[in-house]
């Protein structure tokens, strides 16, 4: 299972982005999955859970897109879902000129966090 | 203050861009990364043992790093072919990642290697998703593992830019349906090249070889489908619209 090792690298890239920007919370993390990623979204859901654990990640939400393949023929620009397992070769044609729409997403899409309070400005400063 | 921020970065970069600095580096010493994945049984180690062998017959340069959970024993029968090889053990982790090869070819990958061949771990699935900085991936399956097995690991496959049917002496006392293992692959990774070979009997001896020493030399090499995908997100309907700009609550 190589999830632990996903969850362990999406939480090292949004701790250090937190650090980054001196947050001091993260409430949620949104990711997009695609079908051909080759992650099983619930093994990863669970596995962040743990990697979470003593990080400003610690209890945040994990929201988990997933995104169907879709692939579309070149020369007869057929698009189609592919499917699990998918079916790269064109229905319509039978052609082998295909292209991937969408379905290889393993992406951090965005992050909800909490900022430390600034100092407000006082009459004085303004 | 709760703030979105879009961060729109891959799961993965730090490992690809490992990867893409291993490929540079190592390109510019003119080696080239064959990376050989497979289920655990499927006869790499054996056909890796051949192409060794054959590749210090006809003095081509060569190494070999075997990654394994437990046991030095893959880099005992690969060093038979006087090549220089390495065990790596993952102490029980699934697959290689690029960060983890550094280290291990630091001070030990002769300067002069022209091709270096890492047996990952035995596992279909995990090693699939972690670029090695490889220049060929070769996915192999045993007539014994059955025609879907494209089909069962449609990752493992659909990246591959080459396919090694292994165990080909055995095809017929197996009732392996060559036709259908081919039709397999195709619908997961139309165009591969799909190459039979036995190491017993040594069909297909060299295929390996010849392959990887042409991609070294600048020869095209197979673009699976599945990398293809344009990086623009697709489809825009499953975008939240509150995570493409920064908002703030």
């Amino acid at each position: 299972m190589h999830e632990m090792s996903l969850a362990l690298a999406v939480v090292d890239q949004i701790d250090g982005a937190a650090r980054f920007e001196r947050a001091t919370a993260v409430s949620s993390v949104r990711l997009q999955v695609g079908e051909l990623a080759g992650v099983v979204p619930d093994a990863l859901a669970f596995s962040f859970e743990l990697a979470c654990a003593e990080t400003v990640l610690e209890g945040a939400e994990l929201i988990i897109e997933q995104v169907a393949a879709r692939a579309r023929c070149r020369p007869c620009t057929r698009t189609w879902e592919t499917g699990m397992p998918p079916r790269l070769t064109c229905p319509g044609c039978g052609g082998a000129d295909t292209e991937l729409l969408s379905g290889r997403e393993l992406q951090i899409v965005s992050v909800s966090w909490h900022d430390a309070p600034r100092p407000q400005p006082t009459h004085q400063e303004r | 203050m709760c703030r979105v921020v879009d961060l729109q970065q891959a799961v993965l970069a730090k490992n690809d861009a490992c990867a893409r600095l291993l490929r540079e580096d190592l390109a510019a010493r003119g080696t080239a990364v064959v990376n050989l994945l497979s289920s655990p049984g499927s006869g790499k180690t054996a056909l890796l043992e051949r192409e060794l062998t054959l590749a210090r017959r006809r003095g081509i340069p060569v190494a070999a790093l075997t990654a394994d959970l437990a046991t030095e024993n893959d880099a005992t029968r690969l060093a038979r072919s006087g090549a220089p090889v390495k065990q790596v053990l993952t102490d029980g982790l699934c697959h290689l990642e690029a960060g983890m090869l550094g280290g291990h070819l630091d001070g030990w990958l002769p300067q002069e290697t022209r091709l270096l061949f890492i047996e990952n771990v035995g596992n279909l699935v995990c090693p699939a998703s972690y670029d090695l900085g490889e220049t060929l991936r070769v996915v192999l399956a045993s007539v014994t593992e059955g025609e879907d097995k494209p089909l069962k690991y449609p990752t493992a496959f659909g990246l591959a830019h080459l396919v090694v049917v292994t165990k080909t002496d055995i095809a017929a006392a197996v009732g392996f349906d060559e036709a259908a293992f081919r039709a397999h692959v195709e619908q997961i990774n139309p165009g591969v090249e799909i190459v039979c070979t036995s190491a017993r009997r040594g069909e297909g001896d060299g295929a390996l070889l010849d392959r990887a020493l042409a991609a070294l030399d600048g020869a095209p090499v197979h673009v699976p489908v599945m990398t293809q995908q344009h990086s623009h997100p697709e489809p825009a309907s499953v975008l939240d619209p509150n995570s493409l700009v920064q908002s703030q609550s």
